[in-house]
């Protein structure tokens, strides 16, 4: 459509250029998007993508809306995407495995027709006719008109709008919300749990890890006193996923020293 | 004519000094500010701090910045090339950008044009500031997920959601700035504390900015993502030379973009405390930059202050007071100053608008006392309430049973008074 409004006349020449320089590299960043192997890599060109939209956003003097595109979907949105990423899997990447049968066809279906949809629509509205209204919307400033327009006239959508997001947000925070049956230990009950427990032994905490072996890695055990390995120096999470290393090797050898 | 005008005749080679101008600004400030730190910190401490390398030790950070460049760079074996290259690169890039719309200067004369020190005004250059800061947070979160480790990406993950709680708290507490300049222009802003500095006029709204402004930071004491005890280094841990560098920039002239920022829309930006107004003319104007500077350093202080006096806080703590705190009495707040800026708009009587002020702050001491107080007699229920049956045989303890019903009698006592 730009690429029209240039020919025309209507685009004045640094944003053409602003133009030719950013949009090849957002189509670039949109086919990153399917092709990435990684969510994560998925997730940030999406994040470029959206700085690209509001740069244009900017250029074409909708200044408010370029920016709080940054705010709310790339400092916001995004992020509260890329958490979910982080969280769910370090590593993970897509499965390749299709599930639904057809769903190739129907996706390129779907995809056609929206974006005819789209492209009919917005050129039929802006094809041959140049853009008016720009001025006289940003006459008292781009942020007043759209406050006017906002707290005016589309008021009452306004807040239905903020309605609706306050209930889904409750409703995130209800089926997030589980009851605690018993309160939760805190720090002072470990510690009297600690004292009031049948041994003493790990009164002043788990031993750490590697204390007096050779070396002090997580995945080595302590060695107690007489030398052999503490268990409940390794977190049991390491040993069930058989990350430890064998105790054995750092036992001390003391027949060999006798011997000698 | 105003900033924004004048600024609009700025030609192309005087916008790139100015480019080039700020940029030095904030790399000298930030080699200047770790000196001043480490100063600050020792003769708190009661140490001397580094003073070897050139007069007082100047020279110091320079010194460990070419350290740093010559050391060798490790990009782990689990981490993801091209993210872990990119994030410092996000970090170091866009923490310069916010000092765009911060002006240094009233009107002055650069290269004999007639201009402001400021690269450019914007309709919302406040606004633009935070959108910077929300992009600045992806450098932190990459970093540490790109690490391909432990305790990298719990630092990042702590760091984002500490930015991101503290940078609605900061949102908030800019709202009453912009209701009373009626604008979110910064140079706009500065002119409208001609007369009353905002962290006057809107203290409350200033004193919520300064706290928020150290977590969105990740500053002592709120300097949860890289807490040594628990993290190692938090979301910089992997990175060694440059890299680390540049994330080590990015941390000080962050802070000195807070603190512009915080001095433009609280502190009356460059113009002089009041009484010395006559000296913004001196040096051409250029002595406004002086008082800008002052101001800066003012904040920075605070900043070492806080690093040299308080602990870090706790994780959970320090999420509840941005949440359960900061945020709603800053809501509150922004209630309360926009009724008073329609009562004064509508040039209301003065008793009405004294009658709510006193109403309002009535109401702020009877919710604090019956909230102290019920913490009191809780407080006193807990004491009560503990010892629980032990689950296996255990000696008496002498004079607990009567040190026990001692207290239980006392606190009967208390809550029925």
């Amino acid at each position: 459509m730009l690429n029209l409004a240039v020919q025309l006349g209507s685009t004045k020449t640094p944003e053409a250029v602003l133009f030719w320089m950013l949009a090849p590299l957002a189509v670039l960043a949109a086919l990153g998007i399917l092709m990435a192997k990684k969510a994560v890599h998925s997730a940030l060109l999406l994040a470029w993508i959206m700085i690209t939209l509001a740069i244009f956003y900017i250029a074409e003097d909708a200044l408010f809306l370029g920016i709080v595109q940054v705010v709310v979907y790339t400092g916001a949105v995004m992020m509260l995407f890329l958490f979910i990423l982080m969280l769910v899997g370090v590593d993970s990447s897509d499965s390749l495995v299709e599930n639904i049968k057809g769903q190739r066809a129907s996706a390129i279906v779907a995809a056609v027709g929206l974006g005819g949809l789209l492209v009919s629509l917005v050129g039929r509205a802006t094809l041959g006719r140049s853009a008016v209204g720009l001025a006289s919307a940003n006459q008292g400033g781009n942020v007043q008109g759209l406050a006017e327009q906002l707290f005016t006239k589309y008021v009452w959508a306004f807040e239905v709008v903020s309605a609706l997001l306050i209930t889904a947000a409750l409703g995130a925070m209800v089926l997030a919300h589980s009851q605690k049956v018993h309160s939760r230990n805190n720090q002072r009950d470990l510690s009297i749990a600690r004292f009031r427990g049948a041994s003493l032994a790990a009164a002043a905490g788990l031993p750490g890890s590697g204390v007096f072996a050779r070396h002090n890695a997580v995945d080595v055990p302590a060695l107690l006193p007489d030398g052999s390995p503490a268990p409940t120096s390794i977190s049991s999470v390491l040993e069930a996923r058989g990350d430890m290393i064998t105790s054995k090797i750092f036992e001390l050898q003391q027949k060999e020293e006798e011997e000698n | 004519m105003n900033a924004s005008d004048l600024l609009g005749t700025d030609p192309g080679w005087i916008i790139l000094v100015k480019g080039l101008l700020i940029f030095v600004f904030c790399v000298v400030c930030t080699l200047l500010a770790i000196w001043a730190e480490r100063r600050w910190v020792s003769f708190m401490q009661q140490r001397v701090g580094p003073n070897r390398t050139g007069k007082f030790g100047l020279l110091q950070s320079l010194a460990d910045g070419v350290k740093l460049a010559l050391k060798e760079d490790l990009i782990p074996k689990a981490a993801d090339r091209i993210v872990f290259i990119i994030a410092p690169i996000i970090s170091a890039t866009t923490c310069f950008m916010s000092f765009a719309v911060i002006p240094f200067t009233g009107n002055v004369n650069l290269f004999g044009h007639k201009t402001l020190m400021q690269l450019t005004d914007i309709p919302v250059g406040v606004l633009y500031v935070l959108a910077i800061a929300s992009v600045g947070v992806y450098g932190i979160v990459l970093a540490g997920w790109s690490s391909g480790s432990t305790y990298p990406l719990l630092g990042g993950l702590r760091s984002s959601a500490q930015v991101i709680s503290y940078e609605v708290a900061m949102g908030l507490s800019l709202v009453a700035v912009f209701i009373y300049s009626g604008s979110m222009s910064t140079s706009d802003i500065v002119a409208a504390q001609h007369h009353w500095w905002f962290s006057v006029v809107l203290f409350p709204s200033f004193v919520i900015y300064a706290i928020s402004m150290v977590g969105e930071t990740n500053r002592a004491p709120f300097d949860l993502a890289e807490a040594e005890g628990e993290l190692v280094g938090g979301f910089h841990t992997e990175y060694s030379s440059l890299k680390f560098a540049l994330f080590f920039l990015a941390e000080y002239v962050n802070i000195v973009g807070v603190s512009a920022l915080a001095t433009t829309l609280f502190m009356g930006g460059y113009h002089a405390i009041p009484g010395l107004t006559f000296t913004e003319s001196w040096l051409g104007g250029w002595f406004t930059m002086v008082w800008f500077v002052i101001k800066l350093i003012g904040f920075f202080f605070f900043f070492v202050w806080l690093r040299g006096t308080l602990p870090r806080m706790r994780y959970d703590q320090f999420m509840k007071f941005g949440w359960k705190v900061l945020i709603p009495s800053s809501l509150f707040w922004i209630l309360v100053v926009s009724t008073l800026r329609v009562m004064s708009q509508r040039n209301e009587n003065r008793m009405v608008i004294a009658g709510f002020t006193v109403g309002i702050v009535l109401i702020i001491v009877a919710i604090t006392s019956f909230y102290e107080s019920a913490k009191r007699k809780q407080a006193i229920l807990d004491e009560v309430g503990e010892f629980p049956e032990p689950s296996f045989p255990v000696p008496a303890i002498p004079n607990i049973a009567i040190s026990q019903s001692a207290i239980s009698q006392n606190a009967k006592e208390q809550i029925h008074d």
